[in-house]
């Protein structure tokens, strides 16, 4: 059985730059993945290779079992099934959105077009502006009408490429469960790309974080997080530092510094640990006391920057009612039991 | 500051107002006999000229912006070049080229051993030919235009018609072009205002249109009065194109999408990109390279037989009076500016936007609104002083060199207007504010600040308005004093006496005039400026 979308060993070449190396995923009907990483990290060349706007110097693309791509063989972009939703959303300015929805529509029927154009305004809610033109729209509105657009020819999948960078940044969140939920109430296939972590978890089952053309990682939102496979993908998600810890005789990583907990490993080894903030918790009881670099407010609680005896720097949460400048110390507890450890030194593939 | 602009309108109102005054008998001559004729002649005009510079714009520009050829990137440029070619000089090199004397006709004859009446050749002196003449050099308009709008589309654009699923073809028709057609009509317009405006083409071909009724009204029938109510129909047409235009202009601001730095060019290969590069090459060779060579070759033939001294007089008379009226176009500019922008009220955009006005307005009309005015002052005040003191003045004011000067700044205001008002815009506020709180005075400000940054604009606006009226010809040939010649009215009569080799040199001296805005169109760097220049209208007529 295939899946709706498989891509192996795809690459894009532009001139001697590798934009993508040997990209290799699947995504199953009815999920929403999601291409997550940096700018320049390939992301976006990888979404516009599926849609056909990109040749690939080598692997293939399979759509519902079907080679739309390899180095040999393209299908034309208007071939696909593949829809998108582009970052500016591209919409015809020349067209009202009535029009703009109905665009991909020629070839159905006068009254079936009608209705399917009826059907996808009502699914974003722009009844009311269906002779607007996009000049006329608000940003999340022309966002909605480009999303209406693209699903109109229902397409097997769905491409979003970076859908939300040009709304306001406390809309962004908001607006990725909506379509989340307008996409799956549809039953709608897509991908998203993006560089925000949180509209990443806000809206994807799978989330394929990318690095210099290649997938480091491909994992839930809470594998992500909880089980990076690299520095890089534990620096890139979430919050936290990676330090580097020697056990103590009795084999206890930072044991010289009061840690406790966590994997055990042979005395005098030296290992990266990654700490969350909530493994560095406030104790008033604790002996440990860390010197404070730097906080910052977030509402429901401090996010103070500690330093270790031996100069390195990790994060603690801390509740909001607890006040300690700069210089002051702070009782902690550094627990290493959901640490996650990687290898002995860092090498250069795992530095962000 | 808003009195300025009236008198500057005050032409085209008493265009306007003739309509108000009687219609003299002469009307019922006129309606009986060549009004039809003008009003269809003009027409076809309309028609020939829009159809040619739309096919040679916009495919210009679809081959430039849109695909890759051998010799794109040469073709970007000299696909303008038949702009520096006023049309009435075009019109007299092809009849050269392409009478029965000349070296084409001679050639087939030659050939093939006819003789006169054995074959078909078709005449160029007809509207056809006209039509022919003015699309070659008017084209660059609507090239220029369009150009712009396909490099300003975004890709994203027309890659979201591909992924919708059209063929790159559709989406050209489906989307690229739809989009370019605001820029696409304010091309069109601005050509037929030219090509209405024509007076030296349809003149030499014989062709009756308004601008060679008036003409004929005015000289042969000795009728100014109706001469201007004629002036006053062909402004209606005219201002059909003008709202046409301005409503267009309005449209590209919307229909501008954010351009992406990756334009991806259609790639024309093979026997494609070759048949890309002639089509390219023959509109180039037609509306420029012949024509050119063809002027060259003349003035060198006629070499041994110019009097030199004669054409360098002629030459100086007519920069200086170019250069008088760019000049006195400047100083308009700068005070219509900077009165808008010391105080931009409703008054002051009012005054700046009539006088504009008249770079829609064909010379001839312009000539004639001026006429009348001159001399009904020139009456008063001769038979003022005939009756005071038994002394004539004579024509004072309507023979003079100021009322040519004064026609002009009427006309081509507009030109140096657009280029002081943009180079005014790009001062923002803020630096005027930030030099006076450090320290300086309003004077100090435009001497420190405002002069270096327009230096550029207030040079592009003297250079643009010298060029045209350069080549401006009915406007000249109405109001110049008598026995004073600039080089497009020599080459002019010349050509009316068939002396086509003699009108080359004074032709040519025009040409080369006329690349100057041309080359400083490539230079501004971007193609948003170059479509200002030339949406400041360069006078053909």
């Amino acid at each position: 059985m295939h899946s709706l979308l498989e891509l192996s060993e795809v690459s894009v070449r532009y001139g001697p730059v590798l934009a993508v190396d040997a990209v290799s995923m699947r995504l199953e009907r009815g999920q929403i993945g999601c291409l997550l990483g940096p700018s320049g990290c390939g992301k976006t060349t990888l979404l516009r290779a599926i849609a056909g706007f990109e040749p690939l110097s080598a692997g293939r693309i399979l759509l519902a079992g079907a080679g739309i791509g390899s180095a040999r063989m393209q299908v034309p972009p208007e071939q696909r099934r593949v829809g998108m939703v582009f970052q500016d959303y591209a919409l015809f300015p020349h067209l009202n959105v009535w029009r703009n929805i109905a665009f991909g529509l020629n070839r159905l029927p006068r009254a079936q077009r009608e209705q399917r154009v009826a059907g996808m305004l009502a699914l974003v809610e722009l009844q009311a502006h269906a002779s607007a033109y996009p000049h006329e729209l608000s940003g999340g509105q022309q966002q909605r009408v480009a999303l209406a657009r693209a699903l109109a020819p229902a397409p097997e999948i769905l491409l979003l490429d970076e859908p939300f960078s040009n709304l306001d940044s406390e809309l962004r969140e908001q607006l990725a469960a909506e379509v989340r939920e307008l996409l799956q109430r549809s039953g709608v296939t897509a991908i998203l790309v993006t560089h925000d972590q949180h509209e990443a978890f806000a809206m994807a089952d799978q989330i394929a974080l990318m690095r210099q053309g290649r997938i480091v990682q491909s994992d839930t939102a809470h594998n992500l997080y909880h089980h990076p496979v690299s520095e890089f993908v534990a620096q890139f998600i979430g919050q936290g530092s990676v330090v580097s810890l020697s056990a103590d005789d009795s084999g206890q990583p930072g044991g010289a510094m009061g840690l406790v907990g966590g994997a055990r490993w042979p005395a005098g080894e030296t290992r990266r640990v990654l700490l969350r903030p909530d493994a560095v918790q406030y104790d008033p009881a604790s002996s440990l006391r860390l010197t404070v670099t730097g906080r910052a407010f977030r509402g429901s609680h401090w996010l103070y920057q500690l330093q270790l005896p031996d100069g390195q720097r990790v994060a603690c949460m801390a509740p909001c009612d607890l006040h300690a400048g700069s210089g002051d110390t702070l009782p902690v507890r550094c627990v290493l039991d959901a640490a996650r450890v990687f290898a002995r030194a860092p090498t250069d593939v795992d530095r962000p | 500051m808003l009195s300025m602009a009236v008198a500057i309108a005050l032409p085209v109102l008493v265009i306007a107002g003739s309509l108000l005054g009687g219609f003299s008998p002469v009307w019922q001559h006129l309606l009986e006999t060549v009004l039809s004729d003008y009003i269809v002649n003009s027409l076809l005009l309309m028609l020939g000229v829009g159809t040619g510079t739309l096919v040679l714009g916009v495919g210009g520009a679809w081959l430039t912006a849109m695909c890759e050829f051998p010799g794109r990137r040469w073709f970007n440029w000299a696909l303008l070049l038949p702009m520096a070619i006023p049309a009435y000089i075009i019109a007299y090199t092809y009849t050269g080229m392409l009478d029965y004397a000349g070296p084409v006709q001679s050639a087939l004859r030659d050939w093939f051993g006819w003789s006169y009446g054995d074959y078909y050749f078709p005449r160029i002196r007809t509207l056809g030919g006209a039509i022919c003449m003015l699309s070659l050099v008017l084209y660059p308009y609507v090239y220029l235009l369009t150009r712009v709008a396909f490099l300003e589309q975004s890709t994203a654009v027309l890659e979201a018609s591909r992924n919708l699923g059209r063929t790159a073809w559709q989406t050209f028709f489906s989307v690229a072009l739809p989009m370019a057609r605001p820029a696409i009509v304010a091309g069109v317009s601005l050509a037929l205002m030219e090509a209405l405006a024509d007076y030296g083409t349809v003149d030499y071909f014989g062709v009756s249109t308004f601008t060679t009724g008036i003409f004929r009204t005015w000289y042969g029938l000795g009728e100014l009065q109706t001469a201007a109510q004629l002036a006053a129909f062909l402004l209606l047409f005219v201002f059909v194109l003008f709202v046409l235009e301005q409503r267009s202009r309005r449209g590209m601001r919307f229909h501008h999408s954010a351009p992406s730095p990756v334009a991806r060019r259609i790639i024309l290969r093979g026997w494609r990109g070759w048949l890309a590069c002639g089509v390219a090459l023959s509109v180039l060779a037609a509306g420029f390279l012949l024509p050119a060579a063809r002027l060259g070759g003349w003035a060198l033939e006629r070499a041994q037989h110019t009097d030199l001294d004669a054409f360098l007089q002629l030459t100086a008379a007519s920069f200086g009076l170019a250069l008088t009226a760019a000049l006195c176009c400047l100083v308009c500019a700068l005070l219509l500016g900077y009165g808008k922008r010391l105080h931009p009220g409703p008054g002051e955009r009012f005054a700046v936007r009539l006088s504009s006005m008249g770079y829609a307005v064909p010379g001839t009309v312009i000539a004639v609104g001026v006429l009348i005015p001159f001399a009904w002052i020139d009456n008063r005040l001769d038979g003022f002083m005939r009756a005071q003191f038994d002394f004539s003045t004579g024509l004072l004011l309507s023979g003079s060199l100021a009322a040519l000067v004064f026609a002009y700044v009427v006309r081509f205001l507009a030109v140096s207007l657009q280029s002081v008002e943009s180079g005014l815009t790009r001062i923002r506020p803020g630096i005027d504010e930030s030099a006076r709180s450090l320290g300086y005075a309003p004077l100090g400000v435009l001497r420190r600040i405002h002069l270096p940054m327009l230096r550029g604009s207030l040079a592009t606006a003297l250079l643009l308005v010298f060029v045209d009226v350069l080549k401006e010809l009915p406007t000249t040939l109405i109001l110049r004093p008598f026995n004073f010649n600039t080089l497009a009215v020599r080459a002019h009569e010349l050509a009316s006496d068939e002396r086509l080799a003699d009108a080359a040199l004074p032709a040519l001296a025009i040409v080369v005039i006329g690349l100057l805005p041309v080359l400083l169109m490539l230079r501004t760097s971007g193609p948003r400026e170059a479509a200002m220049v030339a949406g400041g209208r360069s006078g053909h007529a």
